[in-house]
C-alpha cells in the first residue's frame, strides 16, 4: 500500500503496516521527536498534531491515529509550526514570554493544540486544551499565553496545507472505501474484519491490547456516511459524523446535550470519534447513547444490500453484546425533531475528559403541571446504556412535583443494579442517579444546580 | 545583575519548538535494543512455572532474561537491598518485574513480553493498613515515636477534647515523560547511561554494582526530565540497571521506557496514610495537648519510606505551637507498589493531619477556623511581623512586582494578589509559656506567618467573603460554597544530614564564555536557569555567556538527589563557590595590571573594574590565561547549622522553614458531590527570590498538584491487589479547567534570615501543601449542609464529598 499525505508541507508516500500509528512513525521512522508519547491512549495530548483536510484543520492525538487515516490529508507537527525561516509561531513566543513551559514534555502538544485553536479562531481555551495534560504549571501561564495571542494574525504558513492537499488514489490495501456501497459489499464478504472509524477506542486495541486487527477497513473516506441531514421531522446523523460536528449541530436544538458533549473526551477525541462508533462499540459508559435513547433515536443498520432500523435501546442487548449481525454496520442514527425538554447529566471524578461514572439523560415533557411523557436513560448503571422503564412509568401521568419525584425514586433500584468499580461504588451510582432526577426537577424550577455555572 | 530577574526557563525555546531532547529522543545507533519487563499480575505468591519459550521465539527478540540468568540478581533499592531487579521466585506485588525482554523495537519487546506463561501459587496478599497492622507487617521493629511534654496532662487540662480519623489517598506522579534509560556500552567494559533521573549518582552507583565494576567505569548523564516530582529519585534504577546489563551482555546499546500503564503498575507513588488524632484545647481555643498516630502504607519494599514517614512526623505540627505532643508512626509493609518520594515527601500527609484537627476544633467550638489557626501559631520571628516594617522590606527593591506584569493571575478580577499590597497589621502573639519549639525540639526562629496571614486575609477579603459565602448558602438549596485559609511551614534540608552537600564545576574559556556544571538535575523546575543566573551574576556578565550543561557524574561526583527542594540552595552555593574561586584569580591578575587592591575588584556589566579603570571581561580572562592561571574550578557547599537524631527525634533537622498561606473558595453540588475551586489567593515565601517568574511557576503548579491529590486523584486497588487506575483514562490529574477560576499568586517580600544563596528560599515542595486550603474549603462547604462535623476524607472525590454532606446532615 502507499499512503499519501503532507508532512509539514512536504509530500509523503508511505508504505507501512496499517496499524502503525502516526506517533511511532514520526518518532521512529522520521526521527521527528518533538511529538511526544505521554500515555499512548489519547488521554494526555502530548502527541497532538494538526491535521488538515477539506473540512479544515483540527487537533488529533497521533498516538491513536493510524497512517491510513491520513490518506490525502496534511499533518503539521510541532516542528512545522515555526515559519520557513525559523520564525516562531506567535503561540510559541507567547508560551516563552508567559513561562508556559516547565519540564517541557507536554509543551509541543500544547502549542499544537493552541496554534490549531488559534487558526480556527477559538478562544474557549479551557475547552480547547482539556485534552492536554500538564503536571508542572497548573495551567495558569499556558492560559495567559493563549489569551495574549488572541487576535494575533495567523502566520501565512499555517494556511498553506489546505491548498496543497495531495491527490490520493485509493490504495489496494488496507481497504479505504469511498462509499458505503463499497463498504457494504466488502464487509459482507469479510465479516470478521475490523472497522475503524475514528480509532479512539480501536486504537487502544493496538497500543494497549497489542492486537492484530486484520483485515481492516478504514471508514473515514466513506463520504456518504458523514454528515447530518434534517427534513423538519427527523435529524439523520451519519455514522461517520464526528462527535465534534454533532455537538456543534445539536447546540441550538438540545443545549444540554451539547454541554455534555463539551465534556465528552477532549477536542482531539471529539475530532476523531464518531457518533456511529460510539454506538457500535457497545460501551456501557459511552456518553451519547443515553441522550440519544432519551430523544427516541432510531438506529439504521446495513448488511450488504439489506437495511433495517430499530429503536436505539434495542441495539444494546447485554454487556459486550449488540444486535448486530456479522458483516452488518451502523449507517446512521436518526432523532425525531422535537421541542427541547432534554437534560443530560454527566458525572465523573473530573469535569473534563473523564469517562462517566453515571450519565443520565432525562427527556421529561410536562404539560399543565403533569408529566405527559418521560424517556429516561442512563450510562454506567448497567452492562449497557439502558432506559429507566419503571422510573418513567412512575412519573408518567403524575403531577410534576417533589412528591412525585420522591415516589419515583425507589423505582431506580428496580431498573438498575449498578456495579462498583474504580470510578464509583454501586451505592453511589444508584444514589446519584436518583439525585439526578431531583436535579432535573430543581433545574426545571430554575434553582441553580450546576457547580460549573457558579462564579467566584 | 542577573539574579532576582524573571527570566524564562533556560530551555523554553527548545520546549516550544519540540527541540528539547529527553532520553527517548536521543538518536541511537541502528543496532539499539529495546527492553520491556514481563510483570506479575498477582500480588503475592511463589512462581511455580515460568515458560518463556514463546517470548524467545517472538518476532524481533534478541534476549530474554529471568532471575536464573542473573548471578547475582542486581539490587535496585536505594536503601535496604530488598529490591531484586527480577523476581527471585517470590512475588511481592502485582506489577513486579519477573523477566526482561530485549528486542529490536519497543513495540516488539512489549508484544513479546505478553506471550509469557507464568504460573504463580497465589497467597493472600496484605493490602491495607488494617491488614498490615493485624499481621504486624512493618518496616523497623515497631512504631517510631517523637514526643514533647506531657500529652496526657495536656489533654487532662483541656476544656474540650476532639477525636477523629482522617484517611488520605496516595498519588501517582504522572510525570508526563515516563521512566526511561539508555545505556551505551564503551570500551573496556565501561558504560555511559542516559537516564531520566533526579539522582544520577544513585544510577551510577546501582549500575556499577550491577555490572560489578567500580563507579569510575560508569558515567551517567541527565540533561533534563519531563517531570520528576520525586518519582524519579529512585524509581529509575530498574530501567538503568536493565539497560546496562543488556548492553554489557550484548555489546549493543539498550534503551528502555515504560509504557504508561506499566509505569503506573511498576513504580511507587505517594504514600497513602491514615492519621488518628486526639486533641485538647483550653477555654481560649489554644491547643493543650495532641496525640497523633500516623499509619503510613509503604508497599512491599523499604525504598525511601523511613525518611518519608519521618518527615510526616516532622510536619505534624505545621505552623502551630503544640505545648505537648506525641506522634506515633507506623511504617506498614503491604503487597503493593513500593511507595516512594513525592513532592513534600511525607510532609503533606503530616500537615493534612493537623489541619484537619484545626477544622475539627473550629467546628466543635463554632469559631472562625482562621482565628483558631492564628491563635495557635508559633511566636513570630524577632524583627519580623510584630513591628510590621521588617516584613515588607524590599531589599534593593529587586522584587518589584512590575517584573511580574501579567503573572498576577488568570482573569484577575479583584486585583488581589500583588505583593505590594501585603504586610499590614498584626496578629495576636501566642503564649511562649511552652517555648517556641517543635515537637522534635527545634526552636522556630523564623516564623513569619502572622504578618503573611494578616496580609492575605486582607487581600482576599477573608471576613467579607466568609459572610458572603454564608449568605449565598442560605439562598441556595442545592449548591453550597465553602472557604478556607490554611498555612504552610515546611522544613528545608534533607533530614539525612550528610545529603546536604553539593558540588559544581565551572570553566571559563579563553573567549570569556563560561561552562557551568553542577550536581543538580533539571526536571522543569528551572534550577539550571536559576543557577546560571548566579554564575552570570558572580562574573558580572549576561546570562547568554553561561552555557548550561547536562548533569554528568563525570564532572561533579558524589551528588545528592535533586530533591527536598534543595536544588538551588545547594547547587547555587556550590556554583557560587566555584565562580568566586575563578573570580579571585582573575581579580588578582587584573588588580596587578591596574595597580589596584585585588579585594576592590568588581565584576559588573561585562567589565572587570579596579580602582578607576576597567577592562572587558573577555580581556581580563585572556590576561589571566596568559599569566598562566587556571580558569577552571570546582565548588563545594554544605548546609550549616543542622544536626539531627532521627531515632530520638531531637535536634535541628532543618536549616530554615519556608512559609506560605492560601485562601481557597469552592462550590459543591450536594446532590452528586461534584465540586470545583472558584478562587484561590496565595501568598508565598521564596525569600529574596532568585527568579520570581520561575518561583511563581512552582507555586501555581505545586498548588494545583496538591489540590489534585486531595480531590480528584484517586488510586484504586482491587481486592486482589491490582491497581485499577493505571492510566490517565482512569486516574485523573487536574485538567486545564480545574485550576481556580480566579488564581492570584504573589511572593512575600522578605529575605531569608539564614545565609542562603542570595537570601532566597527553596520553593519546590512547600507550595504543594497550599492545596490543603481546597480540601479544607470543601469540608467547610459540606459543613454548610447540616449541624454535624462532615468528616470529609481524602481524596475528596464527588463520592467522598457526597458522603460528607450526608454526615453533616445526619442522613449518612
Amino acid at each position: 500500500m502507499a499512503i499519501r499525505f503532507l508532512l509539514n508541507g512536504e509530500a509523503q508516500v508511505v508504505e507501512a503496516a496499517p496499524t502503525v500509528t502516526l506517533l511511532d512513525w514520526l518518532r521512529e521512522e522520521r526521527h521527528l521527536t518533538g511529538t511526544k508519547e505521554g500515555c499512548n491512549e489519547g488521554d494526555c495530548g502530548a502527541c497532538t498534531v494538526m491535521v488538515t483536510d477539506q473540512d479544515g484543520a483540527r487537533a488529533l492525538n497521533a498516538c491513536i491515529l493510524f497512517l491510513p487515516q491520513l490518506d490525502g490529508k496534511a499533518v503539521r507537527t510541532v516542528e512545522g509550526l515555526s515559519g520557513p525561516d525559523g520564525d516562531l509561531h506567535p503561540m510559541q513566543q507567547a508560551m516563552i514570554d508567559h513561562h508556559g513551559s516547565q519540564c517541557g514534555f507536554c509543551t509541543p502538544g500544547f502549542v499544537v493544540s493552541m496554534a490549531t485553536a488559534h487558526l480556527n479562531g477559538r478562544t474557549d481555551h479551557d475547552d480547547q486544551l482539556a485534552g492536554n495534560l500538564c503536571r508542572c504549571t497548573g495551567y495558569a501561564p499556558i492560559i495567559r499565553a493563549a489569551e495574549a495571542t488572541e487576535g494575533a494574525p495567523v502566520p501565512a504558513w499555517m494556511h498553506e496545507d489546505l491548498a496543497a492537499l495531495p491527490d490520493a488514489p485509493a490504495p489496494e490495501t488496507p481497504f479505504i472505501p469511498r462509499t458505503s456501497d463499497d463498504l457494504a459489499e466488502w464487509y459482507a464478504a469479510n465479516p470478521d474484519a475490523t472497522l475503524i472509524a475514528g480509532a479512539t477506542d480501536v486504537g487502544l486495541w493496538v497500543t494497549k491490547g497489542l492486537r492484530d486487527l486484520s483485515p481492516i477497513a478504514f471508514l473515514n473516506q466513506c463520504a456518504d456516511l458523514k454528515g447530518i441531514v434534517t427534513d423538519g421531522e427527523t435529524i439523520r446523523v451519519g455514522a461517520m459524523t464526528s462527535v465534534a460536528e454533532f455537538g456543534a449541530f445539536i447546540a441550538d436544538r438540545h443545549p444540554s446535550l451539547a454541554e455534555m458533549i463539551r465534556r465528552y473526551g477532549s477536542v482531539q477525541v471529539r475530532n476523531a470519534a464518531t457518533v456511529g462508533g460510539n454506538i457500535a462499540n457497545g460501551s456501557p459508559i459511552g456518553d451519547s447513547p443515553p441522550a440519544l435513547i432519551a430523544l427516541g433515536a432510531t438506529l439504521h443498520l446495513r448488511k450488504g444490500a439489506a437495511r433495517r432500523s430499530l429503536p436505539l435501546e434495542e441495539f444494546f442487548i447485554d454487556y459486550g453484546k449488540q444486535d448486530r449481525a456479522p458483516g452488518e454496520f451502523v449507517e446512521a442514527v436518526s432523532i425525531p425533531v422535537q421541542p427541547d425538554t432534554l437534560r443530560v447529566y454527566k458525572l465523573s471524578k473530573r469535569f473534563d475528559q473523564d469517562i462517566s461514572a453515571v450519565c443520565g439523560a432525562f427527556n421529561i415533557v410536562v404539560e399543565r403541571g403533569t408529566v405527559t411523557s418521560a424517556r429516561i436513560a442512563f450510562g454506567g448503571m448497567a452492562g449497557t446504556p439502558k432506559r429507566a422503564a419503571r422510573v418513567e412509568a412512575a412519573l408518567t401521568g403524575q403531577p410534576w412535583t417533589e412528591a412525585t419525584i420522591a415516589a419515583a425514586l425507589p423505582a431506580f433500584a428496580q431498573d438498575y443494579t449498578p456495579m462498583s468499580d474504580m470510578r464509583a461504588s454501586a451505592a453511589y451510582r444508584l444514589e446519584t442517579a436518583q439525585n439526578m432526577l431531583r436535579r432535573a426537577f430543581h433545574d426545571s424550577a430554575g434553582v441553580p444546580t450546576s457547580a460549573l455555572e457558579v462564579r467566584p | 545583575m542577573s539574579v532576582h530577574k524573571p527570566l524564562p526557563h533556560d530551555a523554553a525555546r527548545l520546549h516550544v519548538t519540540g527541540a528539547a531532547r529527553y532520553v527517548d529522543d536521543i538518536p541511537t545507533p541502528a543496532d539499539c535494543l529495546h527492553l520491556a519487563f514481563g510483570l506479575s499480575t498477582v500480588a503475592k505468591g511463589r512462581i511455580t512455572a515460568l515458560d518463556l519459550d514463546a517470548v524467545r521465539s517472538a518476532e524481533g527478540v534478541v534476549a530474554v532474561l529471568s532471575a536464573e540468568d542473573l548471578s547475582p540478581n542486581p539490587d535496585c533499592s536505594p536503601s535496604n537491598h530488598d529490591e531484586p531487579l527480577l523476581s527471585d521466585g517470590t512475588i511481592h506485588y502485582a506489577g513486579q518485574p519477573i523477566f526482561l525482554v530485549a528486542a529490536s523495537s519497543h513495540l516488539l519487546a512489549r508484544k513479546a513480553a505478553a506471550k509469557a506463561r507464568v504460573e504463580i501459587a497465589e497467597e493472600a496478599p496484605i493490602l491495607t493498613i488494617d491488614a498490615a497492622m493485624a499481621a504486624d507487617s512493618r518496616f523497623e521493629d515497631g512504631p517510631r515515636v517523637y514526643a514533647k511534654g506531657d500529652v496526657e496532662a495536656g489533654l487532662a487540662r483541656a476544656v474540650h477534647v476532639i477525636e477523629g480519623r482522617i484517611e488520605m489517598g496516595g498519588q501517582e506522579h504522572f510525570y508526563l515523560e515516563g521512566q526511561s534509560a539508555l545505556a551505551l556500552p564503551q570500551e573496556g567494559g565501561d558504560m555511559i547511561v542516559h537516564s531520566s533521573s533526579q539522582h544520577p549518582t544513585e544510577i551510577q552507583h546501582k549500575v556499577a554494582d550491577a555490572l560489578g565494576i567500580p563507579m569510575h567505569g560508569v558515567r551517567v548523564e541527565v540533561r533534563r526530565m519531563g517531570g520528576g516530582f520525586g518519582g524519579k529519585e529512585s524509581q529509575g534504577n530498574h530501567l538503568a540497571i536493565a539497560c546496562a546489563l543488556v548492553a554489557a551482555r550484548t555489546g549493543r546499546p539498550a534503551k528502555m521506557r515504560y509504557d504508561r500503564d506499566d509505569d503506573f503498575v511498576v513504580t511507587g507513588k505517594r504514600h497513602d496514610a491514615r492519621i488518628d488524632y486526639r486533641a485538647g484545647v483550653d477555654a481560649e481555643g489554644k491547643i493543650t495537648g495532641i496525640d497523633f498516630t500516623q499509619y503510613i502504607r509503604c508497599g512491599w519494599a523499604m525504598d525511601l519510606s523511613l525518611p518519608v514517614a519521618d518527615r510526616a512526623m516532622l510536619h505534624a505540627d505545621n505552623a502551630y505551637l503544640l505545648p505537648a505532643a506525641r506522634i506515633t508512626s507506623h511504617r506498614l509493609k503491604t503487597n503493593t507498589q513500593s511507595a516512594t518520594a513525592f513532592r513534600g515527601f511525607g510532609g503533606p500527609q503530616g500537615m493534612v493531619g493537623i489541619e484537619r484537627v484545626m477544622d475539627h476544633i473550629a467546628h466543635s467550638l463554632g469559631v472562625d477556623p482562621l482565628e483558631l489557626r492564628r491563635l495557635n501559631y508559633y511566636a513570630p520571628a524577632k524583627g519580623s511581623g510584630q513591628d510590621g516594617e521588617a516584613a515588607v522590606a524590599t531589599p534593593g527593591g529587586r522584587l518589584e512586582t512590575a517584573d511580574l506584569a501579567g503573572r498576577g493571575s488568570v482573569k484577575v478580577e479583584t486585583g488581589a494578589g500583588h505583593a505590594t499590597r501585603f504586610g499590614g497589621a498584626h496578629s495576636p502573639v501566642p503564649s511562649t509559656e511552652f517555648g517556641n519549639t517543635t515537637p522534635y525540639g527545634m526552636e522556630v526562629e523564623d516564623f513569619i506567618l502572622h504578618p503573611m496571614t494578616e496580609a492575605l486575609a486582607k487581600a482576599s477579603d477573608w471576613d467579607g467573603r466568609r459572610a458572603r459565602v454564608a449568605a449565598w448558602n442560605a439562598e441556595n438549596p442545592v449548591l453550597k460554597r465553602g472557604i478556607a485559609m490554611t498555612p504552610v511551614k515546611f522544613g528545608i534540608s534533607f533530614t539525612l544530614t550528610h545529603l546536604n552537600q553539593a558540588g559544581a564545576l565551572v570553566h571559563v574559556y579563553q573567549d570569556g564564555s563560561i561552562h557551568m556544571n553542577h550536581g543538580g538535575t533539571e526536571m522543569g523546575q528551572g534550577l539550571f536557569q536559576k543557577v546560571a543566573q548566579v554564575a552570570a551574576d558572580r562574573f558580572g556578565v549576561g546570562i547568554d555567556r553561561v552555557k548550561i550543561t547536562a548533569t554528568d557524574t563525570g564532572k561533579v561526583p558524589n551528588t545528592s538527589a535533586t530533591a527536598a527542594s534543595s536544588g538551588s540552595d545547594l547547587n547555587g552555593m556550590a556554583v557560587k563557590a566555584a565562580c568566586d574561586e575563578i573570580r579571585g584569580r582573575i581579580a588578582a591578575v587584573v588588580a596587578e595590571e591596574l595597580q589596584a587592591d585585588p579585594a576592590s575588584v568588581v565584576f559588573e556589566d561585562g567589565q572587570v573594574i579596579a580602582g578607576g579603570a576597567s577592562m572587558p571581561f573577555d580581556e581580563a580572562v585572556k590576561r589571566t590565561y596568559m599569566a598562566r592561571f587556571s580558569l577552571s574550578a570546582t565548588g563545594f557547599y554544605k548546609t550549616p547549622k543542622i544536626a539531627w537524631d532521627r531515632i530520638k527525634g531531637q535536634g535541628r533537622p532543618f536549616f530554615y522553614f519556608a512559609y506560605g498561606v492560601a485562601c481557597s473558595e469552592v462550590v459543591i453540588d450536594t446532590l452528586t458531590g461534584e465540586n470545583r475551586v472558584l478562587r484561590t489567593d496565595i501568598l508565598h515565601d521564596a525569600g529574596a527570590s532568585l527568579n520570581p517568574a520561575l518561583d511563581i511557576g512552582q507555586i501555581e503548579g505545586g498548588f494545583v498538584q496538591g489540590a489534585g491529590w486531595l480531590t480528584m486523584e484517586e488510586l484504586v486497588w482491587d481486592d486482589a491487589g491490582r491497581l485499577r487506575t493505571h492510566a490517565p483514562s482512569t486516574y485523573k490529574i487536574p485538567a486545564c479547567s480545574d485550576r481556580p477560576w480566579v488564581f492570584n499568586v504573589a511572593l512575600w517580600q522578605d529575605e531569608n534570615r539564614e545565609d542562603t544563596i542570595y537570601r532566597s528560599k527553596a520553593v519546590g515542595e512547600p507550595p504543594f501543601m497550599l492545596g490543603i486550603s481546597v480540601f479544607s474549603a470543601l469540608g467547610n462547604a459540606c459543613a454548610a449542609c447540616g449541624p454535624n462535623f462532615p468528616d470529609l476524607q481524602a481524596p475528596a472525590t464527588p463520592e467522598a464529598v457526597l458522603a460528607a454532606v450526608k454526615r453533616a446532615k445526619g442522613t449518612a
